[in-house]
């Protein structure tokens, strides 16, 4: 019967038909599935901290209403993914306490310090140009409500890096002291960025199985190569340098030569030892435990509204 | 028309608007719950959007004609004003907000309730305001009623949530309006500025729309199940004198362009 | 874990102000309808005016099962003239 199940499943996996809530799918599908959705999500509420960090200090009013306006969407992100989660069978609350007991991950770029308004910039510039790499293929992702919730996102998605990189180039035709912030933040954000991508492909066993599945639809390498062949370019508009002495074209490659990884670094923030892992998550753990009366109170006041006979 | 007056009026509702607006973008991250961080991102960004038109305004009509005695921007002689320069070169003392919008966000339950205060005061105030026979006014008045009418069902819906919710929202509701009644009185006071500019036609008269605000505040506060304090009304920060509040928020602001005088970001 | 303060989980059907039907669109968690409504304005209309919103408890929506798709389709399915694709029209034909 399984097995059966499992041809048609795959054969419409391989039609590019999507999967939808009701239809049935291997276990280890739906179980794959929901780790992926929700770290996602995890990611974009986390990665909401390191912004909004500096939503007070933006320096003009334009700037200001554009962070706070991109912090918001970051926020709206993760709600589109958690909705698209809870289609799969696990509900919000039960993903808010995996993220808080550290069960969950979330991507391990949130756990760097912002510090300074340069950092603004460099997140939009190179932050966001990993995660829209990685999220384009995905709105071709095999299940329909990931998928649905992949094209909402990169529709918002654009004005976020074209946002950080403006944040960059007003920087780099300024004061010297700004175009020193604007390379220091660069010098600070680009290994990780690159490091977003994951291991290399060697190291990643779960690849061949998602690509099957399409939940994943270029590998780890490849996005890397894609990534740093278009900010090699784009940094020369901002006269800035990318820290990588390694870095040249290649060209019988066709692509640009990079230097190596510090993989100890990737696997340290990974598992929790990062500049920021423990206060990314006690803001969370605390903003959360901050809101239970506020949660429970609404609750409450529902109940009564429906003992009192009016309609919401 | 004194041209001082209309700068300074158009400077307070400005200020109104920019500070409660960064008081607000102080939750982003850290609200309740996900979709209610959204909701109040939503009204920050009203706020701040309403205050860079006003600064706009402002910033104009300082540059169209010569800046009176104890013009308002420090150390940018000889360029024209900008809106930035109006919100981030001005200390507190030159800041015409008043007081209610300054104060610390404390929990939600303060939060909303110092929404819910000022929201009534600015839908009633911009219902009036749309008829000034200032144009620049007037439309600025007609676009932020839609976007306060709005904050004002929010906020109303989330002080009768927590208000009539469990014991402690309620203790905790109890306790914001404790706090921040005494700052509405002063909404209502008018300054020098709006009691020349209200017989031309151009300000609202807020005394007059005290009532109005009292019987919508007090509708919402007793569904709430919510009792108004006695006290006495603080006042000050349409003069330029604040409470402690403001001094903190503008040195956090206002840090970058402090730093780094001149310069574009 | 608060269990018994957890927030239902509504979903969202928007209706833009030039569309013809209400459209799903996600779902997100809210106290009661009140809420709901404003939290799907908040965030999937990102304020856009003269949007019509409908929000439902998740667990009042009743979905046919895929299972049964073949009773409930494939007789339509027969029916080929009712697909677009059926009609050969010329290529310069746009929008239809």
């Amino acid at each position: 019967m399984d097995s059966a199940s499992e041809k048609l499943f795959q054969d419409k996996v391989d039609q590019d038909i999507r999967i939808e809530p009701k239809d049935w799918m291997p276990e280890a599908y739906r179980k794959t599935l929901i780790r992926q959705i929700s770290q996602h999500a995890h990611s974009e509420i986390v990665g909401m901290l390191p912004e909004a960090n500096w939503i007070t200090r933006a320096p003009s009013l334009r700037r200001k209403a554009t962070l706070i306006a991109k912090v918001q969407d970051e926020a709206g992100h993760g709600l589109y993914l958690y909705s698209a989660a809870e289609t799969l069978g696990i509900t919000r609350e039960e993903m808010i306490g995996q993220l808080h007991s550290g069960k969950a991950k979330y991507s391990s770029i949130f756990n760097y310090p912002t510090l300074t308004w340069a950092d603004m910039g460099a997140i939009g510039w190179l932050v966001d140009g990993a995660a829209i790499m990685n999220q384009v293929p995905l709105c071709r992702a095999s299940y329909g409500p990931y998928a649905r919730a992949m094209v909402r996102i990169c529709k918002e998605e654009s004005f976020h890096q074209r946002q950080g990189f403006e944040i960059l180039l007003v920087l780099s035709r300024g004061s010297e002291a700004q175009r020193r912030m604007c390379q220091d933040a660069i010098d600070r954000w680009w290994w990780p960025s690159v490091m977003m991508f994951g291991p290399n492909d060697d190291a990643s066993p779960h690849t061949a199985q998602s690509m099957q599945w399409k939940i994943k639809r270029f590998t780890n390498d490849e996005l890397r190569q894609k990534f740093i062949d278009v900010c090699a370019e784009q940094v020369k508009l901002l006269g800035m340098r990318i820290p990588d002495p390694d870095l040249r074209w290649n060209e019988e490659r066709q692509h640009y030569d990079f230097g190596s990884i510090n993989w100890e670094e990737f696997w340290n923030v990974v598992n929790g030892n990062g500049p920021c892992n423990r206060q990314r998550l006690a803001a969370r753990v605390q903003a959360h435990a901050d809101g239970a009366w506020v949660r429970e109170a609404a609750v409450a006041h529902a109940e009564k509204k429906i003992q009192y006979g009016k309609t919401a | 028309m004194n041209a001082r007056h209309l700068i300074n009026y158009t400077l307070h509702l400005a200020d109104n608007a920019l500070v409660l607006g960064h008081r607000n973008s102080e939750w982003t991250g850290h609200g309740p719950i996900l979709e209610q961080d959204i909701a109040l991102s939503n009204i920050a960004l009203d706020l701040i959007g309403q205050a860079r038109y006003l600064y706009q305004y402002a910033a104009r009509l300082m540059n169209a004609g010569p800046a009176g005695p104890g013009g308002p921007v420090a150390g940018v002689a000889g360029t024209p004003v900008t809106e930035d320069q109006l919100g981030y070169l001005r200390d507190s003392w030159d800041f015409r907000n008043c007081l209610l919008v300054e104060q610390a966000n404390g929990d939600w339950g303060t939060t909303v309730m110092r929404q819910m205060l000022f929201s009534a005061w600015q839908y009633y105030f911009y219902r009036e305001l749309q008829g000034s026979r200032d144009g620049e006014l007037s439309a600025i008045a007609e676009k932020s009623l839609k976007e306060v009418t709005y904050h004002l069902r929010w906020s109303g819906e989330w002080v009768i949530r927590l208000g009539d919710g469990t014991e402690e929202s309620h203790a905790r509701m109890e306790k914001a309006l404790d706090q921040l009644w005494i700052y509405t009185g002063e909404l209502f006071l008018p300054a020098d500025y709006e009691q020349s500019l209200a017989p031309l036609g151009i300000a609202v008269d807020v005394a007059q729309m005290q009532p109005l605000w009292a019987a919508r505040v007090q509708e919402i506060l007793k569904e709430a199940t919510l009792v108004i304090p006695p006290s006495v009304a603080q006042k000050g920060g349409k003069q330029g004198r604040h409470t402690e509040q403001l001094g903190y928020l503008l040195a956090e602001m206002q840090f970058l362009q402090r730093a780094y005088p001149g310069c574009e970001w | 874990m608060e269990k018994q303060h957890n927030w239902p989980l509504w979903e969202i059907f928007i209706r833009s102000k030039q569309g013809l039907d209400h459209k799903h669109v996600g779902s997100l968690h809210a106290a009661d309808a009140a809420m709901a409504i404003e939290n799907a304005r908040d965030v999937y209309t990102r304020r856009m005016e003269g949007v019509s919103i409908w929000v439902v408890e998740s667990k009042y929506i009743h979905a046919s099962n895929p299972d049964d798709a073949g009773a409930f389709y494939d007789p339509a399915n027969d029916k080929v003239y009712r697909h677009p694709t059926f009609y050969d029209l010329p290529d310069e034909l746009k929008h239809m």
